[in-house]
């Protein structure tokens, strides 16, 4: 199989962690989010990998030498999908799209079995949100994942799946791609929904967690929580949808809730983080602090609560 | 009318006080410890006056009187000295306070002979700077004080008397009760310069109670004052305890989990139940209220039988009294900015709240026997 992985964009999001390292590059669990997509999609038998850049393409060519050794076909491809089809339409088989953002428990093969089971064109991951109404939303049967149409940032519930970027599609999809800048979301999937070519596949919830990792009594994990190696939880420590990278220690008691603990940091005891914080590299939170939506850059101590969203240099 | 109820119990109270510190020759304090109501408000002095023949009961040589809403490390021996020396026939003493020019304007203010010490001038809430000494409200009164208290009773009686008004005498609240006869402006404002009222300045704490949030500073000072005059009242570090940062009052029938962390300044009410790993610091939890496991309250008082559920953060903002000027008091804010906007202050748990697990309450004031279902923020939930 084959396989496409989105690169592009200068991943100004994920800031503070992509002022350190270009943004596939970020390691999770001690290892690099793109390594972490290239060995699952080599697992579920992808032999052609496909990598659309638009910037920082040497640093990535370099890291692709690793994998090279082991029989895998890179081709590093300037621009989107719809320049990347000669690779993609030697055979006539489906083949895996990736956001290079995407990081979880990859399902690569059951996407491949649902994607055969329905026979049509597209499949799409979807994950499910606590607050449908920040995202697009993805409508859908839930009885055989055919999907309706697409709802962007709801007023009224109509679903909490979003679109998880992951998807295979048959090469046929190409003929729907102009040659110019196109937004697949928005303007291929609705018309493939239209035409009952699309099917959603849900995200189970995961937690991974490195045997390295030290977890201490009476904590609450998961669901949807990554955790690095050599990271040391203490006693009584609550955490749901986080990622904590390699080395990150996180005292007693303390209760985070959709954020991403940086490598080698240390967050105290009592310390309540929510709201997508992000702690980039060694930074130190004091005890008993509150952390609302702080985006916190790499090697600083925070001493005061951060009640409201904010960017601490 | 609560504010006299009030006042009129610690009349009582502190008498029976005066009694242990003087050894008085009266034999039945129970009986003078008492709760006396006005029939109507009668003003600051007029209750005092009203209540004349229990107050002086067993004839006591001095007694003390104190506004309900001061606390502090009062030196009631040493006024009671100062009281002593001075002329026969003295009134009054007050307790005096220093306090900073600008705050000076909200509370009574004292102009005094240094050396004598006597009440030159008195203005309560002046618009101007007139003094920083300010009215401590603690008196301590000889029973001569019944004369000029005599007067103001007397005199609208008289007058009312000549107009052949005689409803007057009715207790009907409904009239505007002329008979009130307040303590500042009537009493001490034409007492000043007579030689008959004098001053006690100290410089202990002193604090004046007007919002739910200055309990918490004010704690910190009693558990300061235990560690001085009550020890045995101050929990200690120990094998199986938990863990006890700086001062924290625990009562003994509270259950406290040994891995939980409390202080500095944490009192812990009756029978309340501190669950596994919780935090607290610089709150007041009371009788019957239960913190669950993992919780954490900072600048909080947790109310009767409130419950806090796991993980969850209760913090409010301190109001402590600004710690760059000297003698500054803590500052009575209003609940609202100008625009519109809850100021952060003390957190407070009303009684029966249900607060669930894993939410943040943040600089809010939650009334009696709501059950919560999410985290807020700089809200009062009514």
């Amino acid at each position: 199989m084959k396989a496409l992985i989105l690169v592009g964009g200068y991943g100004t999001r994920l800031r503070p962690l992509t002022l350190s390292c270009a943004k596939p590059l970020v390691e999770f669990g001690n290892k690099p989010m793109l390594l972490h997509q290239l060995e699952a999609l080599v697992e579920a038998g992808a032999t052609h990998i496909v990598l659309a850049v638009s910037y920082r393409a040497e640093q990535m060519e370099q890291e692709m030498r690793i994998m090279e050794q082991k029989n895998i076909h890179f081709i590093i491809s300037a621009g989107p999908l719809s320049l990347a089809s000669e690779h993609l339409t030697k055979d006539n088989e489906p083949f895996f799209v990736l956001n290079s953002d995407v990081i979880c428990d990859f399902p690569f093969k059951q996407m491949v079995q649902f994607h055969k089971h329905h026979g049509k064109e597209g499949t799409i991951v979807v994950t499910k949100v606590e607050e449908p109404s920040k995202y697009g939303v993805v409508v859908y049967d839930a009885e055989n994942g055919r999907i309706h149409n697409f709802v962007e940032k709801p007023q009224e519930y109509v679903s909490n799946k979003i679109n998880a970027g992951m998807y295979i599609f048959n090469p046929s999809i190409l003929k729907r791609i102009p040659l110019k800048p196109t937004s697949i979301e928005k303007e291929v999937f609705p018309f493939m929904a239209k035409d009952n070519d699309l099917y959603a596949m849900e995200l189970q919830e995961s937690i991974t967690m490195d045997p390295s990792a030290k977890i201490g009594h009476n904590c609450r994990i998961g669901p949807n929580v990554t955790i690095g190696p050599n990271v040391v939880i203490e006693d009584g420590v609550c955490i749901k949808r986080c990622t904590v990278l390699k080395e990150a220690h996180l005292k007693s008691h303390s209760w985070l809730d959709s954020c991403i603990v940086g490598w080698k940091c240390s967050v105290g005891s009592w310390v309540r983080m929510e709201n997508v914080s992000v702690l980039g590299e060694d930074v130190t939170v004091k005890d008993e602090l509150y952390i609302n939506g702080g985006r916190i850059l790499p090697h600083k101590s925070i001493a005061v609560s951060v009640p409201e969203p904010q960017i601490i240099m | 009318m609560d504010e006299h109820i009030f006042e009129m119990r610690i009349i009582a109270t502190v008498v029976t006080d005066v009694l242990v510190l003087v050894s008085c020759h009266c034999d039945n304090a129970a009986d003078i410890y008492g709760y006396l109501q006005e029939y109507t408000a009668l003003g600051t002095a007029g209750g005092l006056y009203h209540f004349r023949d229990q107050i002086l009961a067993g004839q006591p040589d001095y007694f003390f009187v104190m506004n309900s809403d001061v606390c502090g490390d009062f030196p009631l021996k040493e006024m009671l000295q100062a009281h002593r020396k001075r002329v026969k026939g003295s009134y009054c003493t007050i307790l005096g306070i220093e306090a900073t020019r600008q705050q000076s304007l909200n509370y009574g203010c004292i102009v005094e002979n240094k050396d004598t010490h006597e009440v030159l001038h008195y203005v309560e809430k002046p618009e101007t700077y007139i003094s920083t000494t300010i009215n401590g409200g603690v008196y301590l009164f000889s029973p001569e004080i019944f004369q000029p208290l005599e007067l103001p009773w007397v005199k609208p009686l008289n007058h009312y008397c000549k107009e052949g008004r005689f409803d007057v005498f009715g207790f009907d609240p409904n009239i505007t009760t002329s008979e009130v006869i307040r303590l500042e402006q009537d009493i001490f404002v034409p007492l000043a310069s007579s030689g008959k009222l004098f001053v006690y300045d100290t410089k202990r704490f002193w604090s004046q109670i007007k919002s739910t949030g200055a309990a918490i500073y004010a704690n910190r000072h009693y558990l300061a004052i235990y560690q001085t005059t009550h020890k045995d009242r101050l929990a200690t570090n120990g094998e199986g305890k938990p863990k006890i940062i700086g001062d924290v009052t625990i009562h003994p029938t509270a259950q406290i989990h040994p891995t939980a962390v409390l202080g500095p300044n944490v009192s812990i009410g009756k029978y309340a139940n501190i669950g596994e790993g919780v935090r607290v610091r610089e709150s007041i939890v009371l009788e019957g209220a239960t913190l669950q496991d993992h919780s954490c309250v900072l600048y909080s008082i947790i109310g009767w039988n409130a419950v806090v559920g796991s993980w969850t953060r209760v913090e409010g903002t301190p109001n402590d009294p600004n710690p760059n000027k000297p003698f500054a008091k803590i500052e009575v804010t209003s609940i609202f900015t100008n625009d519109g906007k809850l100021n952060p202050s003390i957190t407070v748990i009303g009684s029966n709240v249900q607060i669930p697990s894993e939410v943040v309450i943040l600089n809010s004031i939650v009334l009696p026997d709501k059950s919560l279902s999410g985290s807020y923020k700089n809200q009062i939930i009514l």
